[in-house]
């Protein structure tokens, strides 16, 4: 089953003849995921090559979801223009299909570009944003899967592990953890290091414990905010399966940024030792350090009876 | 991206926020002849410092460390005292709470009228990033630290948030007058400036805009008399040309610049460990775990998602300008970027730069086997690592243990 992405959901590519777009849409093609083409304005009917096939552009994202019936859509638009990229995936999906997920890659918008944005995908209920400034969202399958970001795809597999995190290496830090102790992933998703975001931890908590797939949950959090106090709370009202977590920046001083937009601590408030003990007080098997995140994973699951 | 009071109440004057007539002063000459200009017989000396606290803080002189003068926002009620308060000020050290003990040199003064205060508030605009929209803040309680007032009388400070998709709304800002005890022509003059006042904080960015103490005065107006401004620095591109003139880039820490034009993000720490590693998450796990495992981590530093060559080499010299490194590591998780390609970096930048304290390096994930290989070929002393624990452990022994 797995989350929001279907191992076979079809992708559509914005921003597919940009340096960055291109690249990357041909890494998602040779990993497996079911791109269909792609929009840039101004160049529908070109085509471009992604491992030896031609795609086809079109000019606009409703052009793209009209012809090739998208479920999704990953941007790599530009800051000056991705906030616009997101409300223009966000109209197309709602008028056309009624839902659809976007995920938006690029980083450093600006935070009142997102405001706006993040409005506009609330208005419209079906409609989903992951992102942006995250790696995107990972399903992977028996052979290939959706991989719809940047994420290295090869050290992924697929398994029962449901992953959310807002840093991209340590979520493949934290991949690779499940896979030293013989786990695989249901769905991996990046919700991002910007201050303001689509989904949120929450929404991938319900969403994993919803996941029949999905058996035990690794919740990768770092300074700044409290979006990973809420989740706590949440998880100890509404969260059956087993929770592992991780906050990067203890060390982090206040009042800096910490390379993501959205990692500092302002005003005393937002630290690492804040959402730790939040993360404790539910419940949420914490690991002090990422290379431990797979031996308390493993103690986690022997506790629920889900491993000998 | 921070910016002076005096700008930022320049900013403010052209939105229509009222502000009191002021000098920019860079010197005790110009200090005088802005209180001969500005007729006020009270005027205040406020020293110009990308921080708060500055009414608090104390000044010392740079050289002996000795104190000045106490207070770093003067009333002065003669121009004998304007003179003495402003080379008290300039070329000294100005320590507050947000400073840290090390303070900031001051080297720019504002010299402002006075005015006959009826009440002081407190205003301050910003992002919430949980309920995603504009927040504007106010209360009663101006002059005041608001982190404690919210502590201690939480229900004294009024919040409203802005849908983005109408803007500030009539009804919100009568509601916030009232909710401050604020009627007739205060009420009216309060309004017009809140309005202003969010024009202003869409129209240039701005990530942040606290006013303490924004006065009602004995004649029914309302004054700005501070202005803390930031600004969003991703909305750069929007506001290239005034950002470059507002920048006082004698106010940032220098390295820091350097790293953000190279594509680096660094911060400077007080530790010995230098790290460099890729993803901001990473970077701050990785200071986490060398801390664990004894040691005190000396940056943050993240390379990026796609670095070159080029750009190791310039995060390796970065670190080791800082004389307390005593030993690196560096830990790649390779996405985008290729651990040949890192490991390839690291050679050349060793080799270049004479490294002379102990290298840790952690590969993992794409290309890891030849960017091992790649390492174990070379004859340089570097010494591999295959986990983050294993790479905070192995540095913290070679520095020999944690003590800088």
């Amino acid at each position: 089953m797995a989350i929001w992405i279907p191992e076979d959901a079809k992708v559509i590519v914005q921003g597919i003849t940009g340096r960055q777009g291109r690249f990357h849409a041909d890494k998602m093609v040779e990993y497996g995921t079911s791109i269909v083409g792609g929009c840039t304005p101004g160049k529908g009917g070109q085509t471009v090559e992604l491992q030896g096939r031609d795609f086809p552009v079109w000019n606009s994202v409703r052009d793209a979801i009209e012809a090739s019936d998208a479920d999704a859509t990953v941007i790599y638009v530009p800051p000056p223009f991705a906030g616009e990229a997101i409300m223009e995936a966000a109209e197309a999906f709602d008028a056309l299909k009624g839902e659809g997920v976007i995920v938006c890659i690029t980083e450093g918008i600006p935070i009142l570009d997102m405001v706006r944005a993040a409005a506009y995908v609330e208005q419209r209920p079906g409609v989903r944003l992951i992102g942006p400034n995250c790696p995107g969202i990972i399903t992977p399958g028996e052979q290939g899967g959706a991989k719809i970001g940047i994420m290295p795809g090869h050290i992924h597999a697929k398994g029962r592990i449901g992953i959310v995190s807002k840093s991209g290496t340590l979520t493949y830090e934290a991949v690779a953890q499940t896979m030293s102790i013989g786990e695989g992933q249901s769905t991996c998703v990046g919700i991002g290091g910007d201050p303001v975001n689509g989904t949120g931890f929450i929404d991938c908590l319900a969403a994993f414990e919803a996941d029949p797939q999905t058996e035990a949950i690794v919740m990768i959090g770092e300074i700044g905010g409290n979006a990973e106090q809420e989740a706590a709370a949440f998880a100890a009202e509404h969260i059956s399966k087993p929770i592992v977590g991780f906050v990067a920046g203890s060390t982090a001083p206040p009042g800096k940024r910490m390379g993501h937009a959205g990692a500092i601590i302002s005003g005393g408030k937002g630290t690492a030792e804040e959402k730790f003990a939040a993360f404790r007080a539910a419940g949420i098997a914490c690991a002090n350090d990422p290379s431990e995140i797979g031996q308390v994973l493993l103690k986690a699951l022997q506790n629920a009876g889900l491993r000998d | 991206m921070n910016i002076h009071e005096y700008q930022g109440k320049a900013m403010f004057k052209r939105y229509g926020v009222p502000v009191l007539e002021g000098v920019h002063c860079t010197s005790p000459d110009e200090a005088l002849a802005a209180y001969d200009r500005l007729g006020s017989k009270v005027v205040a000396v406020k020293s110009q410092i990308h921080a708060g606290g500055r009414g608090k803080g104390n000044l010392y002189a740079p050289e002996t460390g000795d104190l000045v003068m106490e207070g770093g926002v003067k009333i002065a009620f003669s121009r004998e005292e304007v003179g003495t308060f402003a080379s008290n000020i300039l070329g000294n050290v100005l320590v507050t709470i947000q400073t840290g003990p090390e303070g900031k040199l001051v080297r720019n003064l504002y010299v402002e009228s006075g005015c006959a205060i009826a009440h002081e508030y407190y205003l301050a605009l910003l992002v919430d990033r949980e309920a995603k929209s504009v927040l504007i803040m106010a209360s009663t309680e101006g002059g005041m630290d608001i982190e404690e007032v919210a502590e201690a009388t939480p229900e004294l400070i009024h919040k409203i948030h802005v849908d983005p998709s109408v803007g500030l709304l009539g009804f919100q800002s009568r509601d916030l007058a009232d909710a401050l005890g604020l009627s007739g022509a205060g009420a009216k003059a309060f309004r017009r400036t809140l309005a202003s006042l969010y024009t202003c904080f869409v129209e240039n960015d701005c990530a942040m805009v606290e006013i303490n103490p924004l006065v009602r005065t004995e004649d029914e107006g309302i004054v700005a008399l501070d202005a803390k401004v930031s600004f969003d620095e991703n909305a750069s591109f929007r506001h290239a040309a005034s950002w470059e003139d507002l920048r006082d880039l004698s106010e940032e820490e220098e390295t820091e610049i350097r790293a953000a034009e190279a594509g680096l993000s660094y911060v400077k720490l007080d530790g010995n460990i230098g790290c460099l590693v890729n993803g901001a998450g990473l970077a701050m796990a990785t200071m986490d775990v060398i801390k664990l495992k004894g040691g005190e981590p000396a940056n943050f530093l993240d390379v990026g998602g796609g670095a070159n060559e080029e750009q190791v080499s310039t995060a390796f010299s970065i670190i080791l300008e800082d004389p307390n490194v005593k030993g690196i590591l560096v830990n790649i998780f390779g996405g985008i970027m290729r651990c040949d390609i890192i490991a390839r970096g690291v050679i050349a930048a060793v080799e270049n730069l004479g490294l002379e304290v102990p290298l840790v390096v952690r590969l993992a994930g794409t290309n890891v086997d030849e960017g091992k290989a790649i390492l174990s070929a070379s004859t340089l002393n570097i010494h591999p690592a295959d986990d983050l624990a294993e790479g905070a452990e192995r540095i913290v022994a070679l520095i020999g243990g944690g003590d800088a």
